[in-house]
């Protein structure tokens, strides 16, 4: 799985390529929590465009970030995510607790309300 | 596990890196039976949790062995996924949703759940020591079915 950081204000959009499994998500988890323990960013918002498997590893990783950000009063938001992902993250129950947006334009907008 | 279709196994060690092959090995299995694009990428979850499971949950710190035999039988599917692992004590438990035993490991705990979603029929075997098996099974849906046939 391919990584891609970027950082736009108290933002961090993390945009995802590949398959995220048990064996990606340990140094996913480790990626963005680097990050993110750096302190200069408050939200996080994820961009599964080009995931293209997803199964409980990545509800985990999902989960376990929102409840950091969320612990240092951040928000979290997903974007553009995939058919076959989606039923995943719904079953897990994700949708009830972070918005699932159309674009990263519309996720920055979801977290930066107050 | 036998009958009169085709059949496959594969032995792999518990390693995580092998959790993509192995849905991936199943995923070609069945493609003969021409699944939707939908029905692949449910197996291919499905196969993941069960793997998965045996790497983390049946041998921990340990790389053991893990044996995946699957099936065709007319246009179903049949996998299974054994370990050699830890075992399942309570296997009610063990299916419920949002139940782990490694919230430490981030896990869910929806993994069962995720099984039994995207399959018709899941079945769950286990002897604490001894490890666990999992008998999954799908119908491939026909595309194109005859006319008059349905
Ligand atoms: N192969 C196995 N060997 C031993 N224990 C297992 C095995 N598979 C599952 N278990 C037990 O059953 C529990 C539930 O499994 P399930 O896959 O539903 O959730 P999980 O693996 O804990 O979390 P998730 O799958 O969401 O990452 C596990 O926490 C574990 O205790
Ligand atoms: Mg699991």
């Amino acid at each position: 799985m391919e990584v891609d950081l970027r950082q736009d204000g108290e933002n961090l959009i993390v945009r995802l390529t590949g398959e995220l499994d048990h064996h990606s998500a340990t140094r996913l988890r480790r990626t963005i929590d680097r990050r993110l323990d750096k302190g200069e960013v408050r939200n996080l918002i994820l961009n599964f465009q080009q995931v293209s498997f997803m199964d409980s590893s990545g509800v985990g990783v999902i989960l376990g970030r929102y409840r950091r950000v969320k612990g240092r009063g951040g928000k979290m938001a997903l974007c553009l995510i995939p058919a076959g992902i989606l039923k995943v993250l719904e079953i897990s129950g994700v949708p009830k607790i972070i918005p699932f947006m159309e674009s990263e334009k519309q996720a920055l907008e979801a977290v930066s309300q107050w | 596990m036998t009958g009169s279709g085709s059949f496959m196994k594969l032995e792999i060690p518990s390693r995580s890196e092998n959790e993509a092959f192995a849905r991936v090995v199943v995923a070609a299995f069945v493609s003969r039976l021409d699944p939707t694009l939908e029905e692949i990428s449910d197996i291919k979850t499905a196969i993941s949790e069960a793997v998965t499971n045996a790497v983390i949950h049946a041998y921990e710190d340990r790389v053991g062995l893990i044996v995946i035999k699957a099936s065709l039988e007319g246009n179903r599917l049949i996998v299974e996924i054994i370990d050699y692992g830890v075992g399942i004590e309570d296997i009610e438990q063990a299916r419920q949703p949002f139940f782990t035993s490694k919230p430490e490991l981030e896990r869910s705990g929806m993994g069962f759940t995720i099984m039994e979603n995207f399959m018709d029929e899941v079945s769950i075997r286990s002897e604490k020591g001894r490890g666990v098996a999992v008998t999954m099974s799908k119908s491939i849906r026909s595309r194109d079915p005859i006319p008059g046939l349905e």
